[in-house]
């Protein structure tokens, strides 16, 4: 049984969990049919789109699919730089 | 008397669809019911094996669509039920013999006379599988708590949902309490977090399943048996009844208990 050791070394040993984790990502893209590619192309895509107009962080943009019941949203943060005075909260 | 239509599903083969069918009709007889099962999957016709009931097989569904015989002379009553019956599936044609209007009509014609029609959808997501929602009152979705199974479910919950014949409502089968306890099988919470739909009930993994299937009798009406306690739990919920899950916790005897003491986020 390597169950205790693998447990002292912190290394998750129950493989239900794995299956958790692996099945919400693959949930979320079977059900609005965006491959995980296409969701960072669109980011760079944003990221560019919304550069034009504003400074923003590029590195530290996240764009991001959440789930709410059954319900999909596509989340963005996207941190601007260097604004001195934010006009939206 | 106006029949709900019941339509069995899961997306992915083997996870328990004919034998959820089978077993909730059988319930929902003995529970006085009125109640017809339609096996919809056409070319590949196995709900009357599992029923016991092959060998009294003269007409089948393709015969009362294309009109060679009128639907009582499909309909097979059970051998120990008198209020439940079958419709086979047609063995050798395939599933364009049979249309979605045909099976609402066909719904239509048994409304009155029943109290459950339950329809039992070949795997996948293809026209038989529209042919079997197509006249659904409720879709109830089996899975197993297992990635392909539960990933299957997803697919046809979200498929249910675009027909507007959901929400759909799941059954975990095949549930095994020891491997839960150890972290080896997802939990019941956990399937119901990822695919976010009511639960139903929930099957434990049970050998008695295979033995009442190799004989062709109903497991529900085995009183010993721990699956068929939930089948039949099942069928009271469907009936409006307010029943608690089953404890498959109590399952695993004290030795059982006293080990998920000592494992970290055992269920």
């Amino acid at each position: 049984m390597g169950g205790f050791f693998d447990r002292l070394m912190g290394r998750d040993h129950r493989s239900a969990n794995h299956a958790k984790e692996r099945l919400k990502l693959v949930l979320v893209h079977d059900r609005t049919d965006l491959a995980p590619g296409k969701l960072e192309a669109l980011k760079d895509e944003l990221i560019a789109v919304i550069s034009r107009y504003v400074d923003i962080d590029a590195a530290a943009v996240r764009v991001e699919m959440e789930q709410d019941g059954r319900q999909q949203r596509l989340v963005a943060d996207i941190p601007l730089r260097g604004a001195q005075r934010k006009r939206r909260g | 008397m106006a029949a709900k239509v019941l339509t069995v599903s899961s997306g992915k083969g083997g996870v328990g669809k004919t034998t959820a069918t089978a077993n909730l009709a059988a319930a929902l007889a003995a529970l006085g019911r009125k109640v017809v099962c339609i096996d919809a999957d056409i070319g590949l016709r196995n709900l009357d094996v599992v029923m016991g009931l092959e060998n009294r097989i003269v007409y089948d569904i393709v015969d009362v669509v294309e009109g060679r015989c009128r639907l009582r002379q499909a309909m097979i009553r059970d051998k120990r039920l008198p209020e439940l019956y079958l419709i086979p599936a047609a063995q050798t044609r395939d599933k364009n013999a049979l249309s979605p209007s045909d099976m609402v009509h066909l719904c239509d014609d048994l409304r009155p006379e029943m109290d459950w029609i339950l329809i039992d959808s070949p795997a996948g997501i293809e026209r038989g599988f529209r042919n079997a929602i197509a006249p659904a009152d409720i879709v109830v979705v089996i899975t197993n708590p297992e990635v392909s199974a539960v990933r299957d479910a997803d697919r046809v919950i979200g498929l249910v949902e675009a027909e507007e014949k959901g929400p759909a409502r799941l059954i975990i089968n095949r549930l095994k309490p020891e491997m839960v306890r150890r972290g080896d099988m997802l939990a019941t919470e956990d399937v119901l977090e990822l695919l976010a739909i009511d639960l139903l009930g929930i099957v434990p993994e049970d050998e008695h399943i295979l033995m009442s299937t190799n004989r062709g009798t109903p497991i529900v009406l085995d009183g010993r048996s721990l699956a068929g306690q939930a089948f039949r739990n099942i069928a009271r919920r469907l009936q409006g009844e307010t029943v608690p899950l089953l404890d498959l916790e109590a399952q695993g005897g004290l030795m059982g208990r006293i080990k998920s003491l000592f494992r970290p986020g055992g269920s």
